[in-house]
């Protein structure tokens, strides 16, 4: 890996920092609990490094661990979207005088 | 680079826009479920591009993972109790921090053996910093959902010199990681760096108690995308930084509202111990409280014209979201004016209440954030506190000498009439005495929180 990566790298994780800053900063508070679901989902991403590393079947130590993260990873990407879903289908929008018996 | 990498690179591409997109739509409740499919079409974008790459060259055992992760997440997600949500995140973030670093220790000991040359100074130390902080999260975490869960006791654990001892097994990891960075090839010292990681997670999370949850939990969150983020500067995998940084910006900003919301700092939260019993708790002071039955509660809140209710972490261990609907019903059926103040740190997570009410089947719009209940209250005729106790305390604006002085609160003590229900006079999680509950226009309403308001729903909806 030359500096030029380790350049490239870094660029790539300081400008998605801020858009991450400016994006997040928009959420209402309204919305926290599932936005912290999501991003859980989202950074459950590193189950495409441990797919890799479980697939090579290198040694017999990197594919026990390999297997571990995988299932942990899928997990969080299976439940975090999923729960995400099932609390925003709870939040409705209902005006005061339509009230009665919920859906 | 081949015709494969490329296309695989293509859904990495795909697939950081299209988190980025979820997340921008995440903001706002009509265009929120959006964001989830975005987020979910992204994933699988970038799961199918990896499984297409040349260095899979077996599946049985992804398929077999694949398989046991979403049979153990699908459940998860449909039967847990919305109640349950601050220790699904919690495990979560431990799931997260587990998988770093696990895939960090397989990297080092595969490049160890088969590529000593690719363990660069830099791959070395940001390698240890993913394994690092994985690990803490991992188990730091575990702990956070135990004391949720109350497997673990909710009060801090704390003994003398805890932060010098914290602190040492830090900075013995911390010099041990630099030592590897620079000798990659002490591979016998691994495994003390890993368990030292394990051990600093727990000695982290030991001292915090539950009414810190929320900062800790935001902070966990963090952690575990700047982790995930680390790894990605090891895989050379670029998707993997983006999601990382996204996650742990995320879960910075949560911290930051969260620390702002208890005037508190970073450092207070994590090494403050708050919560222990303070000498204030323990010298009980006899004054006089009004308390009131269902009935007469239901006769105030029939003649108010607006009502304020303002839920605490009590409701929710309580389970009493359904009720305080069903009073919800019942008041504006009556042409009473019904809203929510719901405080940052109301409950064990960011947003936690807000996820409550929602089963509950209230409306969104009437949630309404700290600043505008206040300015709201003063003529509001009856502020209904359900289980919250120190996001109410009038001692946070005056009180130089109290322990949440400065905390922002929900000023419910501005209502005509207040009215508290609790189950008795013990003071709360901080152990702070409030003085909300002794002034003149204040009713306590004692009891289960469920159980009371059952009473005051069957009272109110036989009233003409």
């Amino acid at each position: 890996m030359t500096l030029q990566d380790i350049l490239g790298n870094l660029y790539v994780f300081v400008l998605a920092t801020f858009l991450g800053f400016e994006v997040i900063r928009r959420v209402s508070p309204l919305l926290h609990t599932p936005l912290m679901s999501l991003t859980n989902a989202i950074s459950a991403i590193s189950l495409v490094g441990s797919l890799v590393i479980l697939g090579a079947q290198e040694t017999t130590l990197t594919t026990v661990l390999g297997a571990l993260a995988v299932t942990a990873s899928t997990i969080n990407v299976v439940s975090g979207f999923l729960i995400t879903d099932r609390m925003l289908k709870m939040f409705k929008k209902r005006e005061p005088g339509e009230r009665g018996k919920s859906s | 680079m081949s015709t494969q990498a490329i296309f695989t690179q293509t859904t990495y591409i795909i697939a950081a826009a299209l988190f980025i997109l979820s997340l921008k739509w995440l903001s706002a409740v009509p265009t929120a479920r959006r964001g989830v499919i975005a987020g979910e079409i992204g994933m699988i974008l970038a799961i199918a591009g990896t499984l297409l790459l040349p260095q899979i060259v077996s599946y049985k055992w992804i398929i077999l993972t694949l398989l046991i992760g979403s049979a153990i997440g699908i459940p998860i997600a449909y039967l847990m109790p919305m109640t349950h949500v601050p220790q699904r995140t919690a495990l979560s973030h431990s799931f997260g921090g587990l998988a770093v670093g696990l895939v960090g220790t397989a990297k080092y000991y595969l490049w160890h053996e088969h590529d000593p040359e690719r363990l660069t100074p830099f791959i070395m130390a940001v390698l240890c910093f993913e394994v690092l902080l994985g690990f803490l999260t991992f188990t730091g975490s575990l702990m956070a959902f135990g004391k949720l869960q109350e497997l673990l006791p909710t009060r801090p654990i704390v003994y003398r010199g805890q932060n010098f001892v914290n602190l040492s097994v830090l900075a013995i990891a911390v010099a041990i990681g630099v030592y590897l960075t620079i000798n990659p090839a002490q591979i016998g010292l691994f495994p003390i760096f890993i368990a030292l990681a394990l051990a600093f997670g727990v000695m982290l999370i030991l001292p915090i108690g539950g009414a810190d949850m929320p900062t800790v939990i935001a902070l966990l969150n963090s952690y575990a995308g700047i982790s995930a983020s680390a790894m990605g500067f090891v895989l050379q995998n670029k998707l993997l930084i983006i999601a990382g940084a996204l996650d742990g910006s995320s879960g910075f900003i949560l911290s930051i509202i969260m620390c702002k919301a208890m005037n508190r700092s970073f450092t207070n939260v994590l090494f403050g111990a708050f919560g222990q019993v303070s000498p204030q708790a323990l010298k009980a002071e006899e004054r006089t409280v009004r308390s009131a039955t269902p009935e007469e509660a239901a006769d105030i809140l029939l003649a108010a014209s607006s009502v304020a209710i303002i839920p605490g972490y009590g409701m929710a261990v309580a389970q009493a979201q359904h009720k305080v609907r069903e009073l919800f019903d019942l008041l504006t059926r009556r042409g009473i004016d019904v809203k929510f103040g719901i405080h940052p740190v109301a409950g064990r997570m960011p947003g936690h209440m807000n996820v409550l009410l929602a089963e509950a089947d209230i409306p969104y719009d009437r949630l309404l954030e700290m600043e505008d209940i206040n300015s709201e209250l003063p003529h509001t005729d009856v502020a209904l506190v359900i289980g919250a106790n120190d996001v109410v305390n009038p001692a946070a604006k005056h009180d130089k000498n109290s322990p949440i002085y400065g905390m922002p609160i929900i000023e419910a003590d501005r209502a005509r009439t207040v009215m508290v229900i609790k189950r008795s006079m013990n003071p709360g999680f901080a152990g702070i005495e409030n003085e909300l509950y002794y002034m003149d226009k204040t009713l306590m309403l004692f009891g289960d929180a469920k159980a009371y308001l059952s009473e005051l729903v069957k009272v109110i909806g036989q009233e003409k």
